[in-house]
């Protein structure tokens, strides 16, 4: 029996929910709308909303005196680099473990978790010291070996989720068929594994885009993405508002975008399976 | 139809990511380990030796260590709470029927997504900054004195950022949960005459339960090391008033170049965030046999 549902309770509840919502997403609306003020606007008593002179003199100028594009192209190589790496060290693993399992597959699935656990300061010191000594300081490859490491227990947990929803009475019949195991995997596999690898770089991309201890420690002017760019602003850059919500509007932008397409997968991903 | 082919295919396919891990473990741990025994000072290389506990002695005896242990208690605990109760309450209305329910979703999880440096920059600046900060234009408006948020209440203002990027993972993960949950019984025992907060108190707390120990461990592990957000807004001060275990780990080994204390901090946060990781792993390694 279907509760009937009154309209007016449907209305308050509207009511409630989109008061909180708009009150959480604020924060981000006040900073999209202040990359679009003077700096005198940005800063106006009492602040206006909406009833501004919008300009986009914000934008050009951050990406005129600062190395904007750099720092962004930094992102980028880090963030969707670690994370093809990742993938291609983690799928036959996660593939392996999901079709032939042994008796330790537990135990190691268990135990690549528990180096996520490993808290970073715990190994700042040595990686400091050996990026240094190995010329790596400051190198987009640095980062992406460390992004690559630290996040391939993620990757492989998510990946090894999804194949194990791929039944396996697929693989008998191709096996039966005669299909190698090279044919398997080519034809077989990977068209059916396609949408959970996906969801994997997606989720991927976004935890690297945003990670801020090592791409903070381990990189000065050359290679700093887009996190360390925007710590440079606190001062005393930061005390120009329009500056630094242009700055920050370009930096988050690209990656709401991509977490609202995978909302799914960051539950899944980030709990490695625990809620599903 | 396991065959002893595919058995060493598949550890050949698994080595790759195990040796990787096992290095990436191993190599630095065990260099930080040893760090931690030594009188080693990045200003004066070449004057390393032995000092056998005594990093130890000297950072668990330093007054710093208690301050930066109790705030990140406090952080840790402050933000699980305002998460946790927050986002149960956002799980419990957002699944409630309405109009826009995917909009606002959208909305709620987007701060989820800001990377922590924007974050602290945008609050600490266009909101928390006694002068031109929004909320110093709300105080005057209602004829109060402007409160400077991150120089009187350091922590409190940190635990308000972190806690604003992670409540939309809880209410993410919780709202998973939620979906989960029989209507049916619930139906039944509304025509039992049970009560909404009876209902909420005996069906829906107790279907929580799991996914309320999987937000707590997980957000734990991350909160143990907040760090940009303390970095980009307080430096960890005034004082030692919000730095926390990993900041100060930071600062001694970075800042001060005493690589054989900070690496003895760094074991010490290790030994902590293991007891919190202990009890996560078996929780998941549970969930793997069903």
């Amino acid at each position: 029996m279907a509760r009937a549902i009154s309209t007016r309770r449907k209305a308050t509840f509207t009511l409630v929910a989109w008061a909180i919502g708009i009150a959480i997403f604020f924060p981000i609306l006040w900073t999209f709308l202040t990359s679009f003020k003077t700096e005198a606007e940005a800063i106006a008593s009492p602040p206006s909303f909406l009833g501004f002179a919008w300009t986009t003199e914000n934008y050009s100028v951050v990406m005129e005196r600062s190395n904007y594009s750099r720092h962004f192209w930094n992102s980028v190589v880090i963030s969707v680099g670690s994370t093809v790496i990742g993938l291609l060290i983690a799928i036959p693993a996660a593939w392996s473990m999901a079709f032939v399992p042994g008796r330790r597959t537990k135990d190691v699935l268990l135990w690549m978790l528990s180096t996520k656990m490993l808290p970073p300061v715990g190994v700042l010191i040595p990686i400091y010291l050996i990026f240094r000594d190995t010329g790596l300081l400051d190198t987009r490859t640095g980062l992406v070996i460390v992004l690559t490491l630290i996040n391939l227990p993620i990757i492989v947990w998510m990946l090894y989720t999804y194949f194990k929803e791929i039944p396996g009475e697929i693989l008998e019949a191709a096996r039966m068929d005669g299909a190698s195991l090279y044919n398997e995997i080519i034809y077989v596999l990977t068209p059916m594994a396609v949408p959970g690898i996906a969801s994997t770089l997606l989720l991927n991309v976004i935890l690297a885009w945003n990670e801020a201890f090592w791409t903070l420690n381990l990189t000065a002017a050359k290679a700093a993405p887009l996190t360390a760019f925007i710590a440079s602003y606190s001062s005393p850059e930061g005390l120009f508002y329009a500056k630094l919500s242009a700055a920050s509007t370009m930096a988050i932008a690209p990656i709401i975008v991509l977490g609202w397409f995978s909302q799914k997968q960051l539950v899944r991903g980030l709990t490695f399976g625990a809620v599903k | 139809m396991v065959t002893a082919h595919s058995r060493t295919a598949a550890r050949l396919m698994i080595s790759p990511a195990v040796v990787l891990l096992l290095g990436w473990m191993i190599i630095p741990l065990s260099m930080t380990i040893y760090f931690s025994f030594l009188r080693y000072n990045l200003l004066s290389p070449g004057m390393e030796e032995w000092a056998g506990l005594t990093n130890y002695r000297y950072f668990l005896t330093d007054p710093a260590f208690f301050a930066a242990l109790t705030n990140t208690l406090l952080l840790v605990g402050g933000v699980l709470l305002i998460t946790v109760v927050g986002g149960t309450a956002l799980a419990v209305l957002l699944d409630q029927p309405m109009w826009g329910q995917g909009i606002v979703r959208i909305l709620v999880i987007a701060p989820f997504f800001v990377m922590p440096t924007v974050s602290a920059l945008v609050w600490k600046n266009m909101f928390m900054n006694p002068v031109n900060g929004l909320f110093a234009h709300a105080f005057k408006a209602v004829g109060l004195q402007p409160f400077d948020f991150l120089s009187h209440a350091p922590l409190m203002s940190i635990i308000l950022i972190v806690s604003w990027q992670w409540l939309p993972f809880a209410t993410l993960i919780l709202l998973t949960a939620m979906q989960s949950l029989d209507q049916e019984q619930q139906e039944a025992a509304e025509m039992d005459g049970a009560g909404v907060l009876s209902r909420f108190i005996y069906l829906t707390i107790p279907h929580l339960t799991r996914a309320i120990t999987v937000v707590i461990l997980i957000q734990t592990i991350f909160l143990l090391s907040v760090f940009a957000e303390i970095l980009v807004t307080t430096n960890g001060g005034p004082g030692t008033a919000s730095t926390n275990l990993t900041y100060l780990v930071y600062a001694q080994s970075l800042l001060q170049f005493d690589v054989g204390g900070g690496s003895a901090g760094g074991i010490v946060a290790v030994i902590l965030a293991n007891i919190v990781a202990i009890f996560l792993m078996r929780m998941i390694g549970k969930n793997l046999d069903t």
